[in-house]
Order: C-alpha cells, then structure tokens, then sequence
C-alpha cells in the first residue's frame, strides 16, 4: 500500500431501512489531491461524507470498505474514531451560521477542538487557535468576538479555521461556499485549495455546482441516485464527451441565456423609481446625540418597461432586498417616488394601493418559508385575489387557480395538496403560479433561484423565460448571481452600498463592465471556460 | 437528526424528517389523557348526580371510615366526602377552565397586536404585562377577590387576570417569529392588512402552541382555585372545594389523617394528569 494513498473508498454502499442510499461508491483521495463530489441534492454526496466520517445515522447500513491512512475505518471503536474525527480529518459544513455555536467566543470554539484531542494547555490551545484564525485570514480579530458579530463569510473562516487548527490528512468541505456571497465564495475556495496543497493534506470538495467545483479541484466524481456514474480529471470536463448526467449538469452550470434579449425602450414604463432613499434609524451612541441614520438605498432611480426583464445584481448589504420591498410599497422610502404604470404606488394607500397592487406581484427565495404550511395550494395561489374588489366566483376561481398550476407545469390536482408535499423547484413552481394568477404587469423576484439546484435552477430559469415571451410579463429579477442575471435578464442594474452604480443592457455591461465594482463582481464569480 | 440528511432536496427532506417518539412518552400522555378524560367524566357526572347530597349535614354519621355507603367515609359534619370531591372537582375544573378562557379571550388578541403593529403599542402592552408579572400570582389573586369580595366568581376572574399576561407573552413571541416568514411578505404583496394577517395566518399557526400553554395554565388554575379556597378566598360555604376541604381537615390531622388524603390527591392526581397532557402535546408540535 502506498502512503501517497489518503483515502480509499471500495464499492461503499449504506442503506437505511429499505431504501439504499449509497450503492457501490468506489473513489481514493491521494494526499495533496483535491476530489470534487458533485451531483443534484438527493445525489447522495452529503450521505458520502458522512459515510467516510462514519457519522452515519444509527438505522444505516454500511457494506464495503473506508480505509483511511491505511487503516480500516470499519474496523475501529468508537473512541479510536472520535480520535481521527476532529483530528486526521475534518468538515466544512455549508451552513456557517449553524455550524458554529452561538454562545461561545470564537476564540473558545476553536481552542476546545485542540483540547480535544491533545492534551494541550489553555495558553498553548489559544494561541494554536490565533494561528489557524490568522492563517484562515482573520488576522488580528479578536479572539472574544462571538458568532453574530461576523459576516457569513467570516463565519465560515472560523469554521475553515476549527477544521484546519490540527492539520488533519484530509478536509471535507460540504457545500462551504453555497450560503454566502459571490465575491467571498471565490476567497474561501481559494483559502480553502491554498491550505490544502501548501500542507500536503487531501481535500473532498461537495457540491451541486460544477462551476464552483471546476475551480479548484484535480478531479470531479459525479453522483447520482447514490451512485458514482463518472469520474473524470477537471481538465478533461470540457474537452471530450460525457456521460449524459455530467452534460446536463455542464449545460445547467454554463447557463445559456434562455431568451432573446429585448430592446423595449420604446414600450411604456410600468415600474419606475425616482431618486428613493430608504434609511434606517441606528442605535443611539449617546443620549445627547442622534446617531446619523444608516442609509440602506441611496438616491435609486429604476425603470422596468413593458414586457422587459430587468436584473437587479448586487452582494448581500447592497441595499437590493430594501429596494425591492420599496418597490413593492411594503416600505416607505424617506425620499423619492415610485410609480407603478403612471400611478404614485409608493404613497398610495388604502383602496388605491389595493387596486394597484394587483399590478405587481412577487416570488421570494425561500421555498419553505414563501407558503402558510397550514394552507392547501390551491388558497395559496389564490391569495392576491384579495386584491380584487369582486373576486371572482368558487367554480371560477378553482378554474383559474387549475389554470395558473398548469402554466407552471403542475396539475389541477396539486391545488388539493399542503406546499410540504413539494420539493423546493415545485414549491417555487407554485410561488410562480401564485405571483401569475393576477395577470401583473411586472413579477418581482428576490433570490427567486438562489436556494435551487442548479439542474432545477435552470428548469425555472426556461419556465420563467417562456412565461414572460408568451404572457407580455416584465420582470425585476434581483439576484446576487450574475450568471442567472445574465441568463434571463435583457438590463442590468449593479448595486452597491446604496447606489446604483452601473446599468446597461445586459450583454454590454457583461462583455465590458465599466465599474470597477462590477469587473470584481464578474472576476468572483465561478465560471465554466 | 437522523433522517434529515438523507432526504431528497433540502426542503423536502425536513419535512419529511420522521418524528420518532418514544414509547415511553406516549404512554406518558395516554396515561395524562385518561385521568383528565376521568376527572372530566367525574365532575359532568357531578352536575346531576352525587351518591350523597354533598352539602348534607348529618352529625351523628360524622368522621366515619370508609364503608359501602359512604366510600371515601364522611367528614366531621357528617357529609359523604365523595360526594365532596366529586362536587368539588366540577367547581376546581370550573373555575380552571373558565379563567383559562379569560385569559386567552383577552390576552391572544393583546400579543396578536403587539407582534403586528410593534412600536409604541407593542411597548405599552408588553410593560403592562410586566406589571402584571410583577405581582406574585396567588398575592394578584388573593388582592383581587379581597376587592371584589370572596366567591367562586371572583377566583375566575382572579386567575384569569392573571393568565392574560401569559398568553399575550407567548403569543407575541411565536407571532414575531412568524412575521418574519415570507409568507407573511406575500400577504402584504397580496394587499391584505395586518389585522387580516394575523387572524389568517398568524393565529392558526399557533394553535398548537397554544393548547400546550392552555393545558399548563389549566393545572395552574387548579392549583390556584384550591389555593384560594384554602384561605376562604374561593368558593364559598356551603358549595364543596378541595382548597377549604384540605383547610378543615387540617384540624383534624390528629383525628383522621385521612380526611386530607383525599382533596389534597385529587389536586395532586389532575394536575399530574395535566402537566402530561401538556408534555405530550409539547413534543407532538412541529408534526404538522
């Protein structure tokens, strides 16, 4: 046996009750190596690493062999593999507020992971875990600072940081950069891969997007159904044919643009912001003086014309979700004025706002949060008709509801069911239905593909795309991805601290930006050459 | 945590996530549900009929021990003491379930409207609340019925004041949470108002919570009924209660220890039977 070897799967398969999740997996990680496990969720990636940390759920099934270091995973005790856990190999996981513990100081956190496993002193752990925090580029933060005063991304250093302290052989990162920003994601995985090749140590990078892990890794493993249908160099991904799984997966991960851009500006202007300011109070620092307040959206002005998708990008911070919740009248703004199809939509109220709320309706992000759990689809994607003085009659309205379920590719039957009984695509399916059902000029979408799967992301994106050249609809399309923004949108405005600070017409602000801001939004984002 | 990372897509497989409960726990709540189901029985059944007239007085059948005809014996005046107890759980259960009422009445719609319009209102009623808390909740009562004048009317009212405060607070915490979701978001979106909101999708999503709260405050309110009547606060002479049942057997400790075994059980034995009612229903929220 070779000690180049780190980690060698051999036909691993785990089943839970009946069902088998993971079926004759076979994959090795040489040290210095960088393997990424890529496949739609379900795939059964995250199930591969829990296998190989043997964190498997109590019910599960384990056939075949982990050897690790030269040493049978499968043959150790419990307190031989806490022992490797935490100390020859460690996880990443994706979500970095959740993996840390909101209660201890950070510096704690990744002491306690060194006391651990070695019999270190609290002054050596501590100064151990300054070290890691500094090498995961935290350098000087302070070791008292709890989990909330950091930024996602800084969370998800500490996290890197607690991994790292004790040098393990090998380092799972499951899905670390799907929570946080474009411009962050390209710093952690370029932490993450420097980290990994300077020490010598292997790396499993897991996730759904070949993008992201065409960046850094040495060879691609690509799941599907719990089983491995091809593994391939990442050099050779876009230069010879594949298996059919790993092209669509290619296709979603390029993102084509799905339609035709449009040059509407000839059409009316249905949405149209001038010069809003939107701030917020802050705290007060002393009881003398007011502190100045925190300005979210600064002076924005913003038109959507008839039949135009207008893509709205910018970093979370940027100010985008305020400015769309002004847009949408939810918020008033302390200056300026939105106007929706000539109307003043941002002061109106009452019946007025009412009546034109029919006009603009919204699909959000979250998938689970976006839906009552209580409610059947069917009141659910009925809800906006409240904006109606003399909403249509039962039969009527259960056909229109039928109707707006089928343009979204969904059955008439679906409506009789709760949101839970969907997967995340369908239930923005229904979120999609819902935002149609009124008929609206101009559909907002806040992150509206964000938590999706790249293969169900690029479904919605066509969906979407159809729906808005057959239905005359124009869209906000707000999303932190550029990529997505590129594929749909036939404008773009790039958002920063407040300020709209480049737009254009999609192709000429992606083929040569002209803000410094955006040329580092594009360089940030992972792309397939 | 063991279900969740097998399952489909993120969303889903949370959903699906199978809530396993113990064996233990569920017979826990079944044995909860049939002594409440059994004292509810007990006190209906009491509203028609007694074996003895629970307010008969009989003094030379006083302080006898237990026997065919009087099974729980009689007390020193001579009255059947199942007869008592048996009345004396439909006044307990009563004014229990009446001061839970009150306080959900008034204290749901309170909570409701802080989480809506927060500010200015949700301050005022949260610090009202407060001042409520303040007090000790027997010293409330005790202060309310001393105003108002002793009786089973008064308790009510003194319990349930005292309820409001715990039903506006649990009920704006879990409608804040609530008002976070997006679905919340598109409501407004849809251009419904916030009274319409919380009445359509606030409050039903509580409902869970709130039979759980219901039940503890229903064995508090037991526990304050029997408290009250103990210091001749609650319902008066000659309507029997457990509280001034324990009261005068207390003098008789040395006579016949038993005559206190028997109210002060069956307070013991419902609440017991209530706070696993509660427990149970506690560990069932989140099935939806």
């Amino acid at each position: 046996m070779t000690s180049e070897m780190l980690l060698h799967i051999e036909s691993l398969g785990v089943s839970i009750g009946t069902e088998r999740v993971l079926d004759n997996v076979s994959l090795h990680v040489a040290r210095g190596e960088i393997l990424g496990l890529v496949g739609a969720s379900g795939s059964g990636k995250s199930m591969t690493a829990l296998a190989i940390m043997r964190l498997l759920p109590r019910a599960a099934r384990v056939t075949g062999s982990v050897c690790f270091e030269d040493r049978l995973l499968g043959a150790m005790s419990e307190v031989e593999l806490r022992a490797v856990r935490g100390g020859r190999m460690a996880m990443v996981f994706q979500e970095p507020m959740t993996a840390l513990n909101p209660l201890i100081r950070i510096g704690a956190q990744v002491a306690e992971t060194v006391r651990l496993h070695r019999s270190a002193g609290a002054a050596e752990a501590r100064s151990l875990a300054r070290e890691a925090l500094d090498r995961v580029g935290l350098h000087g933060i302070e070791l008292e600072r709890l989990p909330y005063e950091l930024s996602g991304g800084q969370r998800q250093r500490v996290a890197i940081a607690m991994a790292l302290v004790l040098s393990p052989a090998l380092l799972i990162a499951d899905e670390p950069t799907t929570a946080i920003d474009v411009g962050t994601q390209a710093d952690i995985l370029r932490l993450l891969e420097d980290l990994v090749r300077t020490r010598g140590s292997g790396m499993i990078l897991v996730s759904h997007d070949l993008a992201v892990v065409s960046q850094v890794t040495d060879r691609i493993a690509v799941m599907r159904h719990g089983e491995i249908v091809e593994q391939l160099p990442t050099a050779e991904l876009l230069t010879r044919e594949h298996h059919p799984y790993t092209q669509a997966l290619l296709a979603a991960a390029r993102l084509e643009p799905k339609r035709v851009p449009r040059r509407p500006e000839s059409a009316l202007v249905v949405l149209e912001a001038r010069e809003i300011v939107r701030e917020y109070p802050r705290r007060r620092r002393s009881f003398l003086r007011r502190a100045a307040p925190r300005r979210a959206v600064d002076g924005v002005s913003l038109d959507v014309h008839a039949g135009e998708t207008v893509g709205l990008v910018g970093e979370s911070g940027s100010g985008k979700s305020t400015l769309l919740r002004t847009l949408l009248a939810l918020e008033r703004p302390q200056a300026g004025a939105v106007r929706l199809l000539g109307e003043d939509f941002g002061a109106s109220r009452g019946a007025a706002s009412r009546r034109l709320r029919r006009s603009i309706q919204v699909v959000l992000q979250d998938p689970v949060g976006s839906f009552d759990p209580r409610w059947r689809v069917e009141r659910l994607v009925a809800e906006p008709y409240y904006a109606l003085d003399d909403p249509p009659d039962a039969a009527l309205l259960k056909a229109n509801v039928a109707a707006a379920l089928a343009e979204v590719g969904l059955c008439a039957a679906d409506g009789a069911r709760y949101p839970h009984e969907f997967s995340g695509g369908e239930r923005q399916r229904i979120a999609i239905a819902r935002a149609l059902i009124l008929r609206p000029a101009v559909i907002a979408f806040d992150e509206a593909v964000s938590a999706l799967d790249v293969l169900v992301r690029a479904q919605i994106l066509t969906l979407l795309a159809e729906l808005a050249d057959r239905l005359q609809l124009a869209y906000l399309f707000v999303s932190h991805d550029l990529h997505v923004v590129r594929a749909i949108a036939d404008r773009v405005y790039v958002m920063q601290q407040g300020r709209i600070v480049e737009q254009g017409p999609t192709e000429r602000v992606f083929r040569s930006p002209q803000h410094a801001y955006t040329r580092a939004l594009l360089a940030a984002t992972p792309q397939l050459a | 945590m063991s279900g969740g990372v097998v399952g489909g897509d993120t969303a889903s497989g949370a959903a699906r996530r199978p809530v396993r409960r113990s064996a233990g726990a569920g017979a826990a709540f079944a044995a909860g549900a049939t002594i409440t189901t059994a004292y509810l029985a007990l006190a209906l059944v009491a509203c028609v009929w007694t074996p003895h007239d629970p307010t008969a007085i009989s003094i030379i059948d006083k302080l006898q021990a237990p026997s065919v005809h009087h099974w729980f014996g009689t007390d020193q005046l001579g009255r059947d003491v199942l007869s008592m107890i048996m009345a004396g759980a439909r006044n307990s259960l009563g004014v229990a379930l009446l001061s839970v009422l009150i306080g959900a009445a008034v204290g749901i719609p309170l909570g409701l409207i802080a989480a809506a319009e927060r500010g200015v209102v949700e301050e005022l009623i949260m610090r009202a609340n407060d001042l409520t808390f303040a007090f000790p909740a027997l010293l409330l009562a005790i202060l309310i019925t001393a105003a108002l004048g002793p009786g089973a009317v008064n308790a009510v009212i003194a319990i349930g004041v005292f309820n409001i405060p715990v039903f506006a607070r649990v009920v704006r915490g879990g409608a804040r949470n609530l008002w976070t979701r997006d679905y919340t978001l598109a409501a407004r979106v849809a251009g419904k108002g916030r009274a319409r909101i919380s009445l359509e999708h606030i409050l039903p999503n509580l409902a869970t919570l709130l039979v759980v709260q219901g039940t503890i405050q229903f064995s508090l309110g037991v526990i304050a009924e029997a408290g009250l009547s103990y210091v001749g606060l609650g319902a008066q002479p000659p309507t029997p209660s457990w509280g001034r049942m324990l009261n005068e057997a207390q003098s008789l400790t040395a006579l016949d220890p038993a005559l206190a075994l028997y109210p002060g059980g069956a307070v013991v034995l419902l609440v017991l039977g209530l706070n696993l009612v509660g427990d149970g229903l506690g560990r069932g929220r989140g099935l939806q």
